[in-house]
Parts: structure tokens; sequence; C-alpha cells
């Protein structure tokens, strides 16, 4: 039962082959046993859990069940769930017990999903190994000495372990797509503005963006069919119509025109990216030819600018947005202070982490008085440049494709020290937030047993598109539907 | 460029961030690694080319001025580190 895809489990509710109770259960027993390896949550409720499942199964009974209807999910720590410990990995919400639910958690609520837990992640989702959070690293269940990569590293190794059939992670600069690519998952970072923020704790409000990840490019299209659509509480949410995710999924791939930047896949890139991800990337293009497809040499000229584009940007907007971290209204207020000034900074420089701090400092830094056009309004400027890049490929191409990331899955404590090493691990993924995108990752297989992303990235509203890009080379490779040695 | 022990200080001080002495020389090197990376922006000619606040540059939708959500003042306050009669504690500001 527990190897079944969402799809798969969907069906089994309905014809009463298992009710949600018994499947949540099978999930919280997996949970117990193998979340103390692998630290993939960091707050399970199982009594919450199961009276969850029993309003799915009353649901069922009523004849309102939707798709979702009884399918526990795992839940990224930074959607604040009514009720539920929701940290955002950091001691500063330690104890911060969510008073409202986020409209990604009310939207699942309201399909009958039942929340699993709340997912490790780096802290405010800033790292790319989990090794940033306050509640300790999540180990790859693919290998235990190595990261899952992050920020949603809990939730990516929550589905890779099998501890929930899929989740919810959230992308700010690669934060679904490159733990997908560590530990074989599929994940969807959408076009920004279609998935709502609100409730979703934010890092970098202009490129934060919550997406599913999964086993499948179908998994994930059911989930992203629960999870986006229209939300007035959030500002820059779009108003358009509700999509059917899952639509286009069996469409033929005959004719469809991939764009290969040369930025990608040139030698002076090259190097960047080990030469077992490259061959493996190849590997699945020359798949995609198989299946019908043409390619076309692309070019993002301004690709290279990402990484110090975003590292202005990210740290700006996220020195504002946990300002508001004070020890005044919610969570960590350190015990001993002299005024309110000193309540403040004592607060703060305890409750954050020192990658938090880093990146809080830059932003000050950046956003002060005499260095905002220099660093700010350049970056903001060379960003436009970005996506008009993207403008150009889209001209020739219908989906552009390369790595997701460097290399696969690092040992824990290999970049830890040294935070431009683990910038650079998502010099891939950037420059897609930057322009707004929507991009995914799907396995592309093994190198030495650990997995790889190929990453696709879309024009913007075509999530559609891209998972049926996805789904039919799912349907020709099985590269998606290995696990693990060692859960079972 | 490289920021001085000065500037970080200064810059802590304004994030409201203490950065103790036994920090202070890991902190200006993570910094200053980091200010190399982005500096490669300073290169590039972008004169003419409009900011790009975020992706789709849509203007600021407003609402109608009217009241949309209740009032659960208990509940927020609840997660408070300090409260009395509806309001949050903090230590005396004005004498």
């Amino acid at each position: 039962m527990i190897k079944r895809s969402v799809a798969a489990l969907s069906q089994a509710l309905a014809v009463r082959e298992i009710s949600s109770v018994e499947l949540t259960q099978l999930y919280l027993d997996r949970i117990k046993n193998l979340n103390p390896e692998i630290n993939a949550y960091i707050t399970v409720d199982a009594g919450k859990s199961l009276s969850q499942a029993r309003s799915a199964d009353d649901m069922r009974a009523a004849g309102n069940a939707k798709p979702l209807t009884g399918i526990p999910l795992a839940q990224k720590d930074i959607f604040c769930a009514q009720g539920w410990l929701t940290t955002c990995g950091s001691k500063i919400l330690g104890n911060f017990v969510s008073p409202y639910d986020a409209t990604v958690i009310d939207r699942f609520n309201a399909a009958g999903a039942v929340i699993l837990g709340k997912t490790n992640m780096d802290e405010f989702a800033m790292g790319s190994s989990n090794e940033t959070s306050y509640f300790g690293p999540v180990k790859n269940p693919w290998d235990m000495t190595r990261v899952p990569g992050g920020s949603s590293g809990g939730s990516a190794a929550a589905v890779a372990a099998l501890l929930a059939p899929a989740a919810t992670g959230t992308d700010t600069g690669g934060s679904i797509r490159q733990p997908a690519a560590l530990c074989n998952l599929t994940g969807l970072k959408p076009t920004y503005g279609v998935v709502s923020r609100y409730g979703m704790i934010a890092y970098a409000s202009s490129l934060d963006q919550g997406g599913p990840m999964a086993r499948s490019a179908e998994d994930c299209a059911v989930l992203l069919n629960a999870m986006a659509g229209f939300d007035e509480r959030d500002s820059t949410s779009l108003d358009r119509p509700q999509e059917d995710y899952a639509r286009d999924l069996d469409k033929p791939l005959a004719g469809l025109r991939i764009g290969l930047p040369k930025e990608f896949f040139g030698s002076s890139e090259r190097s960047g990216c080990s030469p077992d991800v490259m061959q493996l990337v190849e590997a699945a293009i020359a798949e995609y030819r198989k299946l019908g497809a043409e390619t076309v040499e692309v070019s993002l000229p301004n690709m290279n600018l990402s990484v110090a584009s975003y590292y202005v940007i990210a740290p700006a907007e996220a020195s504002s947005n946990l300002s508001r971290f004070d020890g005044v209204r919610y969570g960590y207020r350190a015990a001993e202070y002299s005024d309110l000034d000193d309540m403040y900074a004592k607060s703060r420089t305890q409750g954050f982490g020192p990658e938090v701090k880093r990146r809080i400092l830059i932003g000050t830094y950046v956003l002060s008085h005499g260095y905002y056009d220099a660093y700010y309004l350049q970056a903001q400027r060379i960003r436009r440049l970005i996506a008009n890049d993207f403008v150009e490929a889209f001209k020739q191409c219908d989906v552009i494709m390369g790595p997701t990331s460097p290399s696969t899955a690092f040992k824990l404590g290999e970049k830890s020290s040294d935070p431009v090493q683990m910038y650079l691990s998502d010099i891939y993924t950037l420059a897609v937030n930057l322009a707004g995108l929507p991009g995914m990752s799907i396995p592309c297989g093994f190198a030495a047993g650990l997995p790889t992303g190929l990453q696709l990235i879309g024009n913007y509203f075509s999530e559609a598109r891209l998972l049926n890009v996805a789904h039919r080379y799912q349907q020709a490779t099985d590269w998606h539907a290995q696990l693990p040695s060692g859960i079972l | 460029m490289s920021l001085t022990p000065e500037q970080v200080r200064r810059v802590a001080h304004l994030a409201r961030i203490e950065v103790s002495d036994a920090e202070a020389e890991t902190t200006l090197g993570h910094l200053n690694g980091i200010f190399t990376l982005i500096e490669a922006m300073q290169a590039v000619d972008t004169q003419g080319v409009e900011p790009m606040a975020h992706a789709q540059d849509l203007a600021q939708r407003l609402r109608d001025d009217r009241v949309t959500e209740e009032n659960r003042r208990d509940a927020f306050q609840a997660v408070a580190p300090e409260t009395e009669a509806g309001l949050y504690l903090v230590p005396k500001v004005i004498e």
C-alpha cells in the first residue's frame, strides 16, 4: 500500500480497500520507526492526524469525497496550520502554535486531505542542505551520510523514505527542485502568483512560491490542482480561471521543441557541473528525442549573473520580512534584557541561526543609505535582463532543459562552513525564480547510486505542459519509480 | 570591495543583531566572500533597464475598505510572550 501513488491511494480509498484512518496509521507507524534517524518531520501529532482522517472517512461516507479526500500529506513547516506547531525550522518560532491556516493548508483541508506532520527545513528556507535547521539536519534516505538538499529537505526525505505519499515544498531559489533532484522525486515550482503565499512564512516575497513534491508528475498534478488558485489575501496572487493541471498529461510529445541553453551545456559552464550528472541529463534528452521531441540551442547570456542578483534581492527582502521577529507579539523572547531595544536584539540574536543572521546582515547592508542604487536596484535591473533572456529563448522552444543541481547529494557537513560554496549549488535553479517562471525537477538516473534530476523550465503558466512533458518521460522510463534500499 | 569591521557592527546594530567579538572575524570573512560573489553585478551595463520588482509587473490590487476579518485578538495574543488586558507587554519605554 505505501508504495502506491497518490492517484492509486485515492482509488483504494474510493473502492473502500482501505480507510483514511488505516492509511494514516500506516504512515504514522512508519514515521515512528524511521523518523528518529531521518529527522524528516519536526512535528507529528497522531491524534490530530487521525481525527482529520476520521472526518475524511465521514466525508467519503456522506458521498462528498474529492481526489485528495483521506490522503495523508506532509506539510513543510513553513505553512501555518492552525493548532500545529509551525517553526519554519527556527528557534525564534520554536514555540509558535499557529492560530490560523495558510491558504494552502486551508485548501488541502477543504479537499479532505490529512496533515501527517510538519516537515523539517532549512531555517526560514535559507539553505540548500537542510543543515541550517534549528531542529537538526535531515538525512538523505538514499545515503544517510548525505544531505537531502534544501530548503524543503524534510519534505523530500519524507516522500523518498515513504513516510508520506507526497508533500508540499516552497521554492525561492530552488528549494523544491534541488531536494527533489537529490532524493529522486518529482517537484514543481509553479509560476509566481499561482499558489497563494498567505500563511506561508515569508523569506523573499517576490521569489517565494509553494508547490508539490511527489514520486511522479501525475501525483504533482493532483496536488497542484488542490494548491493553486486565486487568493484575495495574497496581494500578488493572480486572478486566473481555475485549471486542471492533469488535463494534458497523456498528450504525445511529437514536435515538442526543447531548448538547450548553451550556458548549461557549453564547455565553460559545464565545468561547474559534475560530468556524471551531465551525462545522465544528456541521456534523458536523448530519450526525449526518441519520444518525438526536437532540440534547439538557445542562449541565456545573463544566466551567470543570477547568483549575484539573487543574493542581493533575496537577503534584502528577507531582512525586511524578518524584522517582524522581535519578541513582542509571538515567538521567542530572550529571558534577560535591559530595555526594549536590548530585548529586540537579544531575542533576535538568540533566536536566529548563523545563516539567517548572515542574510539579514547582507540585506540590511544592501538596503542601507548610499548602497540601495548600487546593489538593490542594480540587482533588479539584472533580474529584468535574466527574465528577458527567457522571453527570447521561449520564442524558439516550448520547454528548456538542463541539470537541476550541479552534483548529486553531498556529504553532511561538506559545504556547511562555506556559504559561497553552498550558494553555488543553486546555480541552475535561481534564474527561474528571478524570472518568475515555472520549473520542475524529475529523476533521470543514478550516479554512483545517487539520484540525479533533470530540470524542466516552462514559459509562464505552462504548468500543465511541463507536467505533460514530465509524465510522458515517466511513462517511458522508470527512474522515478526507484526506491532507496533499507526503508522498507 | 570588502566590508570593514566597523561597517559590520553598524549594519548589525541596524538589524538588531548582536555580533560578539568572537564571531566578528568569521562573520566578516563570510560576508566578504558573499560580497565578492555579488560584485560580479557591477561590471554589467544596465543603463535604461527598468528594475524588475516581481515577475508579473502587476500593480498592487486594492480591496474595498470594509471589515472582512473577525476579531480574534485572544487567539492571536495566546501566542505572545507577555500580554495583559489585551495589550502586549514590553519593557518600559517612556519614563
